[in-house]
């Protein structure tokens, strides 16, 4: 046996999609994380309910990446459709868990087999015939357990933690993981050089939390009121996360009232709709989609940019075109969401890199649309928001909410009523609003998606339009200076690194690497100041991102003056699977030399 | 001009609007005429009115009307989902939302049935001519079978009811009129403000630039000559006393959840208004015979409203403010030792 290898392995579980593995998996994460050592799982799973493959990769690293790999060291074969292709994964050396049943004839001789009759154990020692096929999953987590010296009382932690809410379950879960590890105590001698060992240091006061949840927990901070949605994959669990979330802590304990509404709307266009509604008449909105949901979005997006109404929308992007892969992820809606809609349109959009981020985001995210009353985009993935990441625990909020410029009917008494909805009274293009239900005489306007001059009056004249239009432009770029700044790490290098949302993993793994880059994320559209300078301070500058297209790339060239554009170059990394570091790490080593 | 105040204390003139932009003539311009006198009659207060349309030279309307109010002319066929998220931002807002048959049964159509499924509280108006007249009379989907457009092109397609796609749906409210009846529109949209719950007042207003000529039946003469109402509608608001005089057997009356009464005097048939399969009855009928049946065909005030449903604070949600809608740092903490 050559020289162990601790906590530095990617296990993966190749299963049958709504067979119970997930719930498998996650005991299994838990268990990990519960000894003190960084977990990073990834989801893989098809756009079905029951019956195509699906695997579940487990990242364990001492330093804490998050990024997925594309090396397998313990594969897990549990799924006879896939088994020769998940095979091929398996680095040499590796550990290959399998069904005993599944051939190994002719397979690969540089990996180690761990043969486990699971069909016939499950039949044997599993006495539930109701719960038999979710339960033998559980089998392989004792296995594993044994291969990788996971204690007893991990387990027994992970098990209690993944059925937090059914602890009735917790036993026969915890004797189906037994018959696994029995069945290694008593088969095998230990024959690879993976191990675990308990870690101190590197996960305390941390959590793990999935995007959607850090999302619907930073909204429900945030103050949304009025959530309308339609449901579609990956960003339906962040409303269910809502929903879930607002019946612990927003019903009225006196009344039983709800002191927010959730509605399933009809489709996308009701579900922007009815939240531009409510952002109308005060309330702090939101809706959530993905993909073809966005494109749905558009017509409203538009309303709510020149008719000026705050409303936040969600987009969990999956890769396209059209229905394209909707369980797989991307970053191809950022030049789309940018300018949604017809015409001069154009968003602030912000881009969570991390979970956290997520959190803090969708909670500022109504501050935004209410301070510059415009719809705020948050430009999630399927990757940031489906899987869980390890991440510091989230900060409570430290101010108020920022309701913006809103008149008061005593605001409206001191001014005579003399205001103008669209008149740009502090010049910084945020004019003042007031709320359906004000009682004033003078509070009342007509908002309108057609031409208005100042005082929301209909016109079709030429100077009032480009004077709203130009208007419009200058509170675009009140915003910019006001929203999250990019993250820059530099030491003077020569080459410069710009990304944003998920990418953020990889891109801290290729650096950790030894890609010696210095590096940008953007936060936020429209683009900050501090992207030109960065360009302006690098000889060359390479944007990663996940799509085809290159569409960070293109928005920052499109900020940069002419004789700073050739210093910009694009990784793109566009398969549906989260960006592994590799990506970054080939492309950039093989255009720079980069020193050691 | 009148001064005499209403029982909030205005005159009938602030519940005018800007001037019209609509052709002379046109239905819709009666139609707001007539919500001016049913909304100073009603006594509604302008800063609790939500003007509410989608696009159409009907949903231009709401600026004719109560100028003080705030309104909100959206986009095409989807004035449901703005008024659903305003009613839900703030309960205590008369919702008023006004569309054509266009913006109604053809591009909004299922937003309109969704919102009745949902019986959010609002009155939604259709000013229904039959015709696109903004982009110059092409058909719309309620312009009969065999109705003729201004140059002779005849509409081949059945058309949608909106009536009877909403009493098909279980509508708290149904009713239809004709824009020169205001004896019959005005109470009609007292009736609806008063409602709780979806109130569909589907009221038929001649283009008189595309579709008021002979061969038409959407047209003044048509409609005049085929009109037949089910009963004499009358509306006695919560303020005022009811006191019928009518002789037993003759009328019908349904109190409203405000305390208002709809009085119904019979004229042919009687027509049991919570009757709904009556009222689908009537209408098929009607059109059978080549009637126009207006009146009001269906109630419902014992089904729940949307926000009564979902439980939803008589207090507007929008004015909760941090101490109500974050969670506790206590809790906060709680939450966060969960995903630990």
């Amino acid at each position: 046996m050559t020289e162990p290898i601790v906590n530095d392995l990617t296990i993966q579980a190749a299963t049958v999609n709504g067979s119970g593995s997930q719930t498998a998996n996650l005991v299994l994460t838990r268990a990990i994380f519960h000894m003190g050592i960084p977990v990073a799982p990834k989801n893989v799973f098809p756009s079905n309910i029951e019956g195509l493959p699906t695997w579940y990769q487990l990242r364990i690293t001492p330093e804490g990446h998050m990024a997925r790999s594309d090396k397998v060291d313990v594969l897990i074969g549990f799924n006879v459709a896939t088994w020769r292709e998940d095979l091929k994964t398996v680095r040499p050396g590796g550990v290959v868990i399998h069904e005993e049943a599944f051939s190994t004839a002719d397979a690969r001789t540089d990996v180690i087999y761990y043969p486990v009759p699971f069909a016939k154990l499950a039949k044997a020692k599993i006495q539930s015939d109701t719960l038999r096929k979710q339960l033998a999953n559980m089998i392989y987590v004792g296995v594993v357990a044994g291969v990788l010296g996971i204690p007893w009382e991990a387990l027994e932690h992970g098990v209690k933690r993944q059925f937090l809410a059914k602890p009735k379950a917790v036993p026969i879960n915890l004797d189906a993981i037994k018959v696994g590890f029995d069945y290694w105590q008593d088969n095998f001698s230990k024959q690879d050089s993976y191990r675990l060992e308990p870690m101190t240091g590197a996960v305390e006061g941390k959590v793990l939390v999935e995007g959607n949840q850090a999302a619907a927990l930073g909204a429900l901070m945030g103050g949304t009121t009025v959530v309308a949605w339609y449901p579609i994959t990956p960003s339906s669990s962040l409303c269910e996360y809502v929903i879930a979330y607002a019946d612990r802590f927003r019903v009225d304990s006196k009344t039983g009232e709800k002191l927010i509404s959730v509605i399933q709307a009809e489709d996308e266009l009701a579900a922007v709709g009815m939240a531009i509604g409510a952002g109308w008449a005060g309330a702090r909105a939101m809706t959530s989609t993905s993909g073809p949901g966005i494109s749905l979005m558009a017509e409203f997006s538009g309303l709510g940019y020149y008719a000026e109404v705050p409303v936040v929308i969600f987009d969990i992007q999956r890769i396209g075109p059209s229905t394209g892969l909707p369980t797989r992820t991307s970053q191809a809606d950022i030049g789309f969401v940018y300018t949604l809609s017809h015409g001069d349109t154009k968003h602030l959009v912000l881009l969570p890199g991390t979970v956290e981020e997520c959190y803090e985001f969708a909670r500022d995210a109504f501050d935004y649309a209410d301070r510059f009353q415009t719809p705020v985009f948050v430009l999630s993935d399927l990757d940031l928001g489906m899987n869980l990441w390890m991440t510091p625990e989230f900060q409570y909020p430290d101010r108020p909410f920022d309701r913006g410029k809103v008149l008061s009917k005593d605001d409206l008494e001191k001014i005579a009523g003399q205001w103008g909805r669209y008149r740009d009274v502090d010049k910084d293009g945020v004019t003042y609003r007031t709320l359906p239900g004000t009682d004033h005489p003078a509070a009342g306007y007509f908002t309108r998606g057609s031409g208005h001059d100042e005082n929301a009056r209909y016109t079709e004249g030429a100077d009032a339009y480009a004077r709203n239009m130009d208007r419009l432009a200058r509170k675009l770029e009140t915003a910019r200076h006001a929203l999250p700044a990019p993250v820059v790490d530099e030491a003077g290098r020569k080459v410069g690194l710009i990304a944003f949302g998920s990418t953020h993993a990889a891109v801290v793994e290729a650096r950790d690497s030894g890609v010696d880059v210095d590096y940008l994320r953007v936060r936020a559209l429209p683009l900050s100041d501090e992207v030109l300078a960065f360009v302006r301070s690098h000889e060359r500058v390479y944007v990663v991102e996940q799509n085809r297209d290159g569409q960070l790339y293109d928005l920052v060239r499109l900020a940069l003056p002419g004789e700073l554009v050739d210093r910009v170059r694009s990784i793109r990394h566009y398969n549906g699977q989260p960006i592994p570091a590799a990506a970054i790490i080939e492309p950039l080593t093989e255009r720079e030399t980069v020193p050691a | 001009m009148s001064t005499t105040l209403n029982h909030v204390g205005l005159p009938r003139d602030a519940y005018k609007g800007a001037a019209t932009t609509l052709c002379a003539g046109c239905g819709h311009n009666s139609i707001t005429n007539h919500m001016i006198k049913a909304l100073y009659e009603l006594g509604v207060e302008p800063h609790l009115l939500a003007k509410m349309s989608g696009i159409g030279c009907s949903s231009k309307t709401p600026a004719y009307f109560v100028e003080t109010a705030h309104g909100f002319n959206g986009v095409h066929g989807r004035m449901p989902a703005l008024t659903t998220g305003a009613h839900l931002a703030n309960r205590q807002l008369i919702m008023l939302g006004v569309s054509g048959d266009g913006d109604t049964a053809s591009i909004g159509l299922g937003q309109f049935m969704h919102m009745i499924r949902r019986n959010v509280d609002c009155t939604y108006i259709i000013e229904d001519n039959g015709t696109y007249g903004l982009t110059k009379g092409q058909f719309s989907a309620t312009a009969d079978l065999g109705s003729m457009q201004k140059k002779g092109a005849v509409n081949t397609f059945q058309p949608i009811d909106p009536c009877a796609v909403a009493l098909t749906l279980g509508c708290s409210f149904v009713a239809r009129s004709f824009s020169g009846d205001g004896k019959q529109v005005v109470p009609l949209i007292k009736a609806a403000i008063a409602h709780r719950g979806t109130a569909i007042l589907d009221i038929i207003s001649p283009c008189v630039t595309f579709n008021d000529h002979d061969g038409s039946t959407k047209s003044y003469s048509w409609v005049k000559d085929h009109e037949e109402s089910i009963a004499d509608v009358s509306f006695i608001p919560f303020f005022e006393e009811v006191h019928v005089d009518y002789e037993p057997g003759t009328v019908r009356e349904v109190r409203l959840h405000d305390g208002s009464h709809i009085v119904l005097k019979k004229l042919g048939e009687d027509h049991d208004p919570t009757d709904r399969r009556a009222a689908i009855r009537v209408i098929e009928e009607g059109r059978a015979e080549g009637h126009l049946i207006t009146g009001l065909l269906y109630v419902d005030t014992k089904m729940d409203d949307f926000a009564t449903t979902e439980q939803i604070p008589q207090r507007p949600l929008k004015d909760l403010g941090e101490d109500e809608l974050r969670l506790s740092p206590g809790d906060f903490a709680q939450f966060m030792s969960e995903f630990a």
